[in-house]
């Protein structure tokens, strides 16, 4: 049985991966193909023909688009990604802090949000109809309503101007420095990233849970005698987060392109920040490579999801064997 | 409490003491706080079965459920006392009812498919109802239980097979697993609610079974709920008749088949297909009052033929019968007609045209073949019931002729016409022609649909304008006995017994030659399914319809059929008129499924 969740295991990686090469030819295709000259961009309207055409053959741009497209490839396989056209630093120097940057922040949301929404879901969906359960669904449909940026305006007037000031408004975490050397400054960031999607996945985890709870399986443990404990922790929970899986990595995914939104409101150094700043610049390199790495979050988190959906459900596991 | 006094004077105070004991049980609609059984009184000796009877929504589960001192979501109990071997069980603290619930008393559930935990090994489940209990002592004793009553339920003890999953089990298989949790900590009553319900007839056979010799065995007092009274005729040793949420009749087994003194009980008995005797099953129009319509007299009035005033003014106290019999009605021993809608006698073998003959059909799913080699014929006004248990092919045929199944080969003729494999390659004559009638008329209703645009439907396939198929709408509407005014009505807002009459006004509508039945009748009660039956037949001799009637209701195929095919892994075992495959079968496969069918005649012998 081992050997055949390992192959299904190869088996998804491996779609994932054909995945992440569609998306590429699609990052590349409304970028770099798509008709607006990155050299003009650069250099601005007054360039003089030489000065564009010589910035073009610099960069490439010059050369049939399937060359520009199989150079970029094969630079991302090996891992040269090019110069960065705004900061001429080669785009592995520039973007590898702010990534790690930003996925220290993604896992910290992430490691509070899942347990917080499944104790939420499954405590709400225990006491159904009761005032935990009421007031928590209407709590998160309030919160499920508002933008990030409305919750973390809210949360910087709360926290660090209007009301109290005992948290920075802004990150000052100084790039390539390790995330975690400046705590005070991840605080409202995480906070409005867990809002976002604690809401979400709770509501999910509810309703999974309410469905077990009423299932026949649930009926019979009690009847067997097994306190509310064990018929929730060993009954019931197995049941309830296969399906949460899947609403999890797609929230954890759709995170890792909210974090722009966040990451501009709390000047927070991350792939964020530093998409909205490509973007500004044509960046062409850094935007193509942040896309792929957003994809990338995509693939891996629903893969991780499926995997861990299978290894949760006796029954789609010993169907692979 | 006058029913308390008579069931102490029927059976002494002292026997039950080790035995359970229900005296005057009411649950209620928690919202509303309308009853949903009142005024149960029961009694089971230790070592005896009680079959608790009756049809769906009778509450026959909430009486079951309560004795565990459970009541489900929306449900509360009012008032009553249970004894379980002499302890009162709902007036105990939370804490206690935990401890008694599978140690003194446990439950064994309708469907033991959704009933064990997809998530965990069978072991696992049957360790930790011996855990919580404390069952034994050590983990050692704990598994030699386990083992020991993988034994007694005939199941592999081997610890490989406790690793298993319950998806990874027979339906069979995973109701004696169901049974061996039940009886591990040798309960004193337990309480089995439909346990057979689903199974094929053989492991229906082992499984009750094991259930006989597991409570005589161990002493334990069962209550046995089922709507299949020759289940009860099997295995039980008493029974109660629920209508309405209360107890109609209750005495021994014998009494009650063979000297049924409640209408309702004599109109169940009346409409239950015996696989021992050529039987014409009577139905009965109408259907119980739900919690919060039932009259202040007697539920079962408004159906009832002998009902006077008096029935109507307060609920009929339980008047004795003899020793072991009582029932709840002023009218005992006066006999109405019973016989409110009569079956109409089989026709002698039809010798009429060929009108589908099927030949050498195979048939499979994904490249596997489930169906071999099949022929049958169908003559014109006849009734060919398909028979055979799960997975025999018996629904795969008749998919292939519905045009339903695509992957067959072999030809299936229609008037001696080949028909092509699926109905949408078919010209539009030969799909009126052959009409498909579903097992489960909640499925089959489109929800958005009224009654009459579901019915009207084939007329547009057809071709015919909305306003000229009305007067046919209403036609077949009549043909079914049904209102007119039905046709503007919506699924939810009839009865299960409804919906499937407007399902087979669907299939009348064009006039078909053909009408293929599959199961159509399983997801009814018996009365609903005596009254369906009826309608079958009176249509077959009314247009001259042939019919294709699939079932793995055995009994029921001597009721409406007057060929039958036997079909088994595939293959057509026996075929022949019904009354000689059923009286004198010739094939040990046959033997082996009349005997293992259960059987009211049968067993009163």
């Amino acid at each position: 049985m081992k050997t055949s969740i390992l192959k299904f295991i190869v088996k998804r990686i491996l779609l994932g991966v054909m995945t992440l090469f569609i998306v590429s030819l699609l990052i590349f295709a409304v970028t770099q193909a798509l008709p607006s000259d990155p050299a003009e961009a650069i250099l601005g309207r007054e360039a003089t023909p030489e000065a564009l055409a010589a910035l073009r053959a610099e960069y490439g741009l010059d050369k049939p688009l399937v060359s520009q497209y199989t150079h970029w490839l094969g630079g991302v396989i090996t891992g040269d990604l090019g110069t960065s056209y705004a900061t001429m630093t080669p785009v592995s120097e520039y973007i590898s802090p702010r990534v790690s940057a930003s996925f220290f922040l993604l896992l910290i949301a992430a490691l509070g949000s899942i347990p917080l929404s499944i104790v939420i879901g499954a405590n709400a969906a225990l006491r159904r109809d009761g005032k935990f359960d009421t007031s928590s669904s209407l709590i998160s449909l309030i919160l499920a309503a508002m933008p990030e940026f409305v919750v973390g305006t809210i949360l910087t007037v709360i926290f660090s101007t209007t009301i109290w000031q005992v948290l920075p408004a802004v990150t000052y975490l100084e790039v390539g420095a390790p995330p975690w050397s400046d705590i005070k400054g991840l605080a409202l960031p995480v906070l409005t990233l867990l809002i976002a999607v604690t809401p979400y996945v709770s509501r999910v985890m509810r309703a999974a849970m309410v469905e077990v709870l009423e299932s026949d399986y649930v009926e019979m443990a009690r009847l067997k005698g097994m306190n509310e404990r064990t018929v929730l922790w060993r009954h019931a929970m197995p049941n309830a987060v296969g399906p949460a899986f899947q609403v999890i990595a797609l929230n954890l995914a759709y995170l890792a392109g909210g974090v722009i939104i966040v990451e501009r409101l709390y000047n927070f150094p991350g792939i964020g920040s530093a998409l909205a700043d490509a973007v500004r610049s044509r960046d062409l390199p850094v935007i193509q490579y942040l896309a792929l790495i957003i994809a990338g979050v995509y693939v891996i988190t629903n893969l991780l999801a499926d995997i861990g959906t299978v290894l949760v459900t006796p029954r789609l596991r010993t169907r692979l064997s | 409490m006058a029913c308390r006094e008579c069931l102490q004077v029927l059976i002494g105070v002292e026997k039950v003491n080790s035995g359970l004991r229900i005296i005057n049980l009411r649950l209620n609609v928690a919202a509303t706080g309308n009853d949903i059984v009142d005024e149960v009184n029961l009694t089971i000796e230790k070592g005896r079965v009680l079959g608790l009877v009756g049809e769906s929504g009778s509450g026959k589960t909430t009486v079951g459920l309560a004795v565990l001192s459970h009541a489900r979501r929306g449900v509360e109990i009012a008032h009553g006392e249970i004894y379980c071997a002499g302890t009162e069980v709902l007036g105990l603290d939370a804490d206690a009812k935990r401890r008694i619930r599978g140690e003194l008393v446990s439950y064994v559930p309708q469907d033991p498919a959704s009933s064990l935990n997809p998530a965990l090994r069978i072991g696992v489940q049957l360790m930790e109802v011996l855990e919580v209990h404390d069952f034994g002592g050590s983990s050692e004793a704990r598994k030699a239980r386990i083992k020991e009553m993988m034994a007694e339920v005939l199941l592999p003890t081997d610890d490989q097979y406790l690793e298993r999953y319950p998806h990874q089990l027979s339906g069979g298989q995973q109701q004696r697993v169901g049974l061996a949790m039940a009886f591990a900590c040798r309960p004193s009553v337990i309480v089995l609610d439909e346990p057979t319900t689903g199974l094929d007839v053989s492991t229906q056979e082992h499984v009750l079974k094991t259930i006989r010799q597991l409570t005589r065995d161990h002493g334990v007092a069962a209550l046995y709920i089922t709507h299949d009274l020759a289940v009860v005729a099997d295995l039980a040793d008493d029974v109660a008749v629920m209508y309405a949420g209360r107890v109609v009749e209750q005495g021994e087994v014998a009494e009650i088949f063979g000297n049924p003194a409640h209408p309702y009980t004599r109109h169940l008995v009346a409409a239950a297909p015996d696989i021992a005797g050529k039987k014409q099953i009577v139905g009965l129009s109408g259907r119980a009052p739900s919690p919060g319509k039932r009259p202040t007299g007697c539920s079962f009035a408004p159906r009832c033929e002998l009902a006077a005033d008096e029935c109507r003014e307060a609920f009929p106290p339980n008047v004795r019968i003899s020793d072991a019999h009582s029932a709840a009605c002023i009218k005992i021993g006066k006999r109405g007609e019973t016989a409110t809608q009569t079956s109409p006698t089989i026709q002698s073998v039809s010798q009429g045209d060929v009108i589908i003959e099927v030949r050498n059909v195979s048939a499979g799913y994904s490249g596997t073949t489930v169906v071999h080699d099949v022929s049958l014929t169908l003559r014109k006004g006849e009734c060919l019931a398909l028979v055979g248990e799960s997975g025999s092919g018996k629904t795969t045929v008749s998919r292939a002729i519905g045009g339903l199944h695509r992957e067959w080969t072999g030809s299936i003729l229609l008037n001696g016409v080949p028909l092509r494999s699926a109905a949408r390659q078919r010209s539009v004559e030969d799909r009126l022609g052959i009409q498909y009638v579903f097992q489960n008329p909640y499925g089959s209703l489109n929800p958005r649909r009224t009654v009459g645009d579901s019915i009207a439907r084939p007329l547009l396939i057809a071709g015919i304008s909305k306003s000229a198929s009305r007067s046919q709408v209403l036609d077949v509407l009549d043909k079914v006995n049904l209102p007119n005014s039905y046709a503007n009505k919506f699924p939810d807002q009839l009865s299960g017994g409804e919906r499937q009459r407007v399902a087979i006004a669907r299939a009348l509508v064009s006039n078909p030659q053909v009408l293929v039945c599959d199961e159509v009748t399983s997801a009814l009660d018996v009365l609903v399914q005596a009254a369906i039956v009826d309608l079958l037949g009176n249509l077959r001799k009314d247009l001259g319809l042939s019919m294709l009637f699939v079932t793995h209701n055995l009994p029921l195929v001597r009721s409406i059929a007057d060929h039958v095919a036997v079909m088994s892994e595939g293959r057509i075992v026996e075929v022949g008129p019904s009354e000689s495959v059923i009286g004198d079968p010739q094939q040990q496969y046959t033997r082996n499924l009349i005997t293992a069918t259960p059987s009211i005649e049968r067993s009163l012998l």
